[in-house]
């Protein structure tokens, strides 16, 4: 077994050098000749017909290329999952800037102006705007009863629980929407001739996504739709599925105007009209014995959709599978929903429905430590999952993990006990109080149960005629370290210098479907097939004689280059295989969700400010199991990243709604953490590989999302000695709860 | 960039003789554009009314900060860069050094002037209540010549001043008389930087010398966000002005503070929030003037 | 607006850019940055926001570190500009980009143009700086990947060499 010196090294990011040159091209940094602008028109009311669309005189509008739904070539839809999604709102629209009319210029400026010339009338309808509205079917606004999806996980037997139970906790648990606020925002360039059809670059995180979206709004075979990543700044789940609906529409007034088309939005535009983390509401009812174990409960999860379903049914998957978090529930009943409401519709923000219902797991092991009378850190220990259990959905854990031991390291690195007494003294004399929270937390990395199956991956590594490697992914870099850590793997694979690896641009004429990056899935999943199409080169160099059982890295790009110079190609291919022993029941929500789950332990130490009612992270542990780092500097890097917004999710972060429109649309008024605001996030490693990731890699770009929000609720309601179900806690929100208690 | 800059006009006459003619000829069809945080900002969202603008960025005459026996005058278009750098301003008005620290971040710093606060006239402005508290005079100019106001009552109303339209402010005048003043200063915002605030005080006291009651000599208390206009709290001064620092006094002091101020809801906060805010504001600063002496 | 109109608030403008003179034609209310961008294609400074909230389109001119999409052109006339692409040449700030790359203080990039230019200028203010003045410092600087922590360092070790540890 040969020593790994590319794995667990910090090598170099790959595009690095012109990131901090300044020489990394965005989408907006690119320009094409001809080229026009483009600009959507939306509507300006959250449900209605449309009775009139009148361009004001005063504008000479023969300049202007402008699209409608009567214009779309193929299906007026965003393929997706549900395809309910239309392109272009055609005779009714059911959420405010919903989409309606196109208009290109070449000039950016007169855009602008004509955008606010053009005048619909509606017939406004009633809207609604929250779940219970949805429920209660205030309105019908989607199918028979606003529910794009309901999942139940069942798991044993209910009858006995309540009468054994010694307690019986209940608790209701609410997370806010969450703007996913990349510093880049949507932004697109489209093209088209007959002759090749379709060209899109675009800040994005699908490729293939948008390609198949394209080839049903336009009619054309997957030939003729051409999709190329362009340098993405940051999206964290925002260009998921967003991307196709932008790019949908700079095609159209592609096609239209026979000229290449650049649609970027303005940070406004972005914030109100785009996709935002599911708002939610999870309420528990949990049978407890008198020593603190869990007999079983219900678990009503519901989450807000927006106006069409997109991405809610596997937001809301992901949210009831862990549902449960880290712990053993001998029996469980888990209802899942997710309705329609009168908002631009959510969409995918890292963590991706697990966020919101482990935040309510979370805060009510608090609450059931209070009712049982133990600790916080005594009623997780008890309750805690063990190797052999299985988890809600009967999947067994397999994998050596002793939770308890996480905790107590988590604990000494936060110095938990010692200030947990501290604070216990000295709360009562100052004008600030604070407060220590925890949070245990699992997240199943990859696609749910049969997705990964489903999505069938594959992957290929090329030998290049220079001798160098190109690695050939769908996967996209938009920070996290795709090209880094996926030729870091290849040339581990193959026993070259990382340097002579490249990766090939994410172009859909040019790379395989490796699937979306989503789901923590590209080093674990994408990983592994990187690796296994590297080997698969060096088998046919040794095949064909051309290499031997050891090299040299020079003698690698040697026969790289004969075996290149002499077939034309050198390529492998890996393509996904479902692991032996892996079972997932689509019908009865039951099995092995997840290939792995990494675990984590979060510990925050919250300062409540009695003057000014604000609460601040002074301290935050974040410890977690994620099998192999791969790159110490990246690992750190995407765990650092995730608690800071997961601070901005518990503390900072609000959406104002007005009429199903966010009020608060700039940054200014949209509030995340600057510098001065976070407290050092001190980030921990274990490392017990992964039978299935590559070098035992489990993912971890949306794990540290789990954890900050409840941590910090957590913390505040020990500092405080009040409750704080509801994220994000707001210094109003905190005058409010101590003036209820009646404190001056 | 919701705005088109070819429906605008700006022009950069390069002296103040030059900008006061013009505001003299065409009264109320220039807007003067300093370091152009707030203008630039409505600009880029489409809603800056004017379209004519006139700079009066780093005009000689606007600058420079000068220190005499008994008064310090600031050029208007000092930046709040200048008002954090300048030995006289931290050490005798910290008030304004640390509003000047409080806003933006540097490179905003570097651009925002304080004669761009006053002139913008919102209520949340960081530097208001200082001026306030420091009881600043300005120096306004226009081609008839200069006139100098008191600060207070500068504010008519909601963005409202006594400024003609023919007017620049040419400079802000702090009288010297404040060493041995505690001056107690804070910002609460949203966040810990780049935050507009929610409610900001500036406030000045002194205790009577050699008293072992704690007796207010003297005190001066403005604050800002919670009212149309920056404010001064004369009734809370007069009610503090010659009393104990006590328990009492401090209560007394809180609830006429809530009493005094007109904060609204926003999109911001609350109402409730500002006025309890406000009023432990003040009530800090009662405890720290008491306690500092003790220290002494 | 009719032609005649449009060319009437056109100037010529003169400024020095990473040391070269550049004259543009341009409408006195352009924002600096989008002259920067489009006329001058200087694609590095980056437009996060818009309005002066998120740093991405520092610059540094006349030496002090500024949001250029704050800036109206014409006051920019005659003024020294120094932008990312300029920033190679300059040894304070060719130390951070370097300190970036080896601490992993660029995720996704777009931030860090701003985040360079505003850490070269703290950096030229104070050569030693703690923690606290680098946190101060970017304070205007907005990063939603990193949270915050790998800038620090970064901006620490290209620091380091100067206080002589």
């Amino acid at each position: 077994m040969t020593e790994e010196h590319i794995i667990g090294s910090s090598v170099p990011r790959k595009e690095g050098r012109d990131k901090v040159t300044g020489a990394a091209r965005y989408i907006d940094d690119l320009s094409m000749p001809g080229m026009l602008y483009g600009a959507t028109v939306r509507s300006q009311i959250p449900r209605g017909l449309i009775r009139n669309i009148a361009f004001d005189p005063q504008v000479d509008w023969s300049d202007f290329v402008s699209v409608t739904a009567k214009d779309i070539p193929g299906q007026n839809c965003i393929a997706l999952i549900g395809d309910d999604q239309p392109c272009l709102a055609n005779e009714r629209v059911n959420h405010p800037e919903e989409p309606i009319l196109l208009l290109a210029h070449p000039d950016r400026h007169l855009l602008r102006k004509a955008v606010d010339a053009v005048r619909i009338e509606y017939e406004p309808l009633p809207a609604i705007f929250t779940m219970e509205e949805s429920e209660r079917c205030a309105q019908v606004i989607w199918g028979t009863d606003n529910t794009f999806k309901r999942f139940l996980i069942a798991k044993g037997d209910l009858d006995e629980i309540w009468s054994k139970a010694d307690f019986i906790v209940e608790g209701e648990y609410a997370t806010g929407a969450q703007e996913q606020l990349y510093i880049e925002n949507n932004g697109v360039i489209a093209a088209f001739d007959t002759e090749h059809g379709i060209t899109v670059w675009g800040s994005l995180q699908c490729p293939y996504y948008v390609h198949k979206a394209l080839m049903a709004l336009c009619d054309l075979p997957a030939d003729k739709v051409r999709v190329v990543q362009a340098e993405t700044g940051g999206a964290f789940g925002g260009k998921e599925d967003y991307p196709s609906m932008i790019a949908s529409h700079a095609t159209l007034l592609a096609m239209k105007s026979g000229h290449p088309v650049k649609m970027v939005y303005d940070r406004l535009e972005d914030m109100t009209a785009t996709t935002k983390r599911h708002p939610s509401r999870t309420r528990h009812r949990t049978a407890v014995t008198k020593d603190g174990t869990i007999l079983g409960g219900e678990i009503d999860f519901t989450i807000d959709g927006g106006a069409y379903a997109t991405l809610s049914s596997v937001v809301l998957s992901r949210g009831v599978i862990h549902a449960g978090g880290p712990y053993y529930w001998p029996s469980v009943r888990i209802r899942g929903k997710a309705v329609a409401t009168n908002m631009p519709p959510h969409g995918a923000f890292r963590g991706f429905g697990a966020p919101q219902s482990l935040f309510a797991m979370e805060r009510h092991m608090d609450r059931i430590a209070e009712a049982v009378g133990l600790s916080p850190v005594e009623i997780r220990r008890r309750n805690f999952l063990k190797p052999g259990q299985t988890t809600t959905t009967e999947q067994a854990i397999r994998e050596d993990i002793d939770l308890g031991k996480l905790l107590d390291r988590a604990l000494e690195l936060s110095d938990y006990t010692a200030k947990k007494a501290r604070f216990r003294q000295e709360n009562p004399l100052g004008r600030s109080k604070r407060g220590m929270g925890i949070a245990a937390v699992l997240h199943g990395a990859g696609f749910t149960g049969s997705g990964e199956r489903y999505l069938a991956s594959v992957v290929a590594v090329e030998g290049c005629a220079d001798g160098g490697v190109r690695v050939l992914v769908s996967s996209t870099e938009f920070g996290q370290g795709t090209n880094t850590v996926l030729c870091q793997i290849a040339a581990e694979a193959l026993g070259i210098s990382y340097e002579d690896v490249r990766i090939a641009p994410p172009d859909t004429n040019l790379v395989p479907n490796s699937g979306p990056t989503v789901a923590s899935r590209t080093a674990m999943v994408v990983g592994s097939l990187v690796r296994s199409a590297a080997l698969g080169i060096r088998q046919t160099l040794r095949a064909g004689g051309g290499l031997g059982e050891s090299y040299s890295g020079e003698e690698f790009r040697q026969a790289c280059r004969q075996y290149v110079a002499a077939h034309g190609e050198l390529r492998s291919y890996a393509h996904y295989e479902s692991p032996a022993g892996v079972f997932w029941d689509d019908q009865k929500y039951r099995g092995e969700a997840y290939a792995s789950f990494a675990w984590a332990i979060y510990i925050a130490e919250v300062e409540v400010n009695l003057l000014t009612y604000s609460a601040t992270v002074e301290d935050f542990v974040a410890l977690q199991e994620i099998g192999r780092v791969l790159h110490p500097v990246l690992a750190r890097g995407q765990i650092a990243g995730g608690v800071a917004q997961g601070i901005g999710f518990a503390l900072y972060e609000k959406v104002v709604w007005q009429n199903g429109r966010m009020q608060n649309g700039q940054m200014t008024n949209y509030i995340m953490p600057t510098s001065a605001d976070l407290p050092p996030i001190r980030v921990f490693f274990e490392e017990m590989g992964n039978l299935h990731g590559a070098y035992g890699a489990k993912g971890i770009g949306e794990l540290p999302m789990d954890g900050p929000a409840p941590a910090i609720a957590n913390a505040i309601a020990a500092a405080l000695g009040t409750r704080f179900d509801s994220i994000p806690v707001l210094p109003e929100d905190i005058l409010e709860a101590i003036s209820a208690r009646g404190e001056p | 960039m919701r705005s088109d800059p070819a429906d605008y006009e700006l022009i950069a006459p390069g002296t103040l003789q030059a900008v006061v003619s013009l505001l003299a000829g065409e009264p109320g069809q220039w807007l003067p554009i300093a370091g152009g945080t707030d203008v630039m900002v409505l600009y880029a969202a489409g809603k800056l009314q004017s379209r004519k603008l006139v700079s009066i960025w780093n005009l000689a005459e606007l600058r420079g900060i000068d220190v005499r026996p008994d008064e310090v005058t600031i050029g208007a278009g000092c930046t709040y860069t200048n008002l954090r750098e300048h030995p006289v301003i931290a050490r005798e008005f910290p008030l304004l050094a640390s509003a000047a620290r409080w806003t933006g971040g540097i490179a905003n710093q570097n651009r925002g002037t304080l004669g761009g606060n006053i002139a913008n006239a919102s209520p949340a402005g960081d530097s208001l209540p200082a001026l306030l508290a420091y009881e600043a005079e300005l120096i306004l100019v226009s081609l008839a010549g200069e006139r100098r106001v008191p600060y207070l009552g500068f504010h008519t109303g909601y963005k409202k001043l006594r400024l003609a339209p023919q007017e620049l402010i040419r400079a802000v005048c702090l009288r010297r008389s404040f060493s041995g003043y505690f001056h107690y200063s804070r910002k609460v915002g949203a966040r810990n930087a780049q935050a507009i605030a929610k409610v900001c005080i500036a406030a000045l006291g002194r205790l009577r010398a050699g008293a072992t009651e704690n007796t207010i000599d003297d005190i001066r208390l403005a604050l800002g966000s919670v009212a149309p206009i920056p404010l001064r709290l004369t009734e809370v001064e007069q009610l503090a002005k010659g009393k104990s620092i006590q328990p009492q006094l401090v209560q007394r002091a809180k609830k006429m503070t809530a009493a005094a101020i007109q904060p609204i809801d926003d999109i911001r906060s609350t109402a409730r929030y500002r006025t309890a805010v406000a009023s432990n504001l003040v009530a800090e600063f009662l405890e720290q003037l008491r306690d500092q002496q003790k220290v002494l | 607006m009719s032609q005649a109109c449009e060319k009437r608030h056109q100037r010529e403008l003169s400024f020095t850019v990473n040391g070269k003179l550049e004259t543009v034609r341009i409408h006195p209310m352009e924002r600096l940055l989008d002259v920067l961008r489009q006329q001058l294609g200087l694609t590095g400074t980056k437009e996060g926001c818009g309005e002066g909230e998120c740093g991405a389109c520092a610059i540094l001119m006349d030496g002090q570190l500024v949001n250029s999409c704050l800036i109206p052109a014409l006051q920019a006339a005659d003024a020294q500009v120094i932008t990312i692409e300029g920033v190679a040449d300059d040894p304070e700030a060719s130390a951070l980009q370097a300190a970036f790359l080896q601490c992993g203080g660029a995720q996704c990039g777009m931030c860090t143009p701003g985040m360079i230019l505003s850490a070269s200028h703290l950096l030229r203010k104070q050569p030693a700086p703690t923690l606290e003045d680098i946190r101060e410092a970017l304070g205007g600087n907005l990063c939603r990947c990193t949270g915050y922590m790998q800038i620090f360092e970064a901006v620490a070790q290209a620091a380091r060499p100067r206080t002589g540890r």
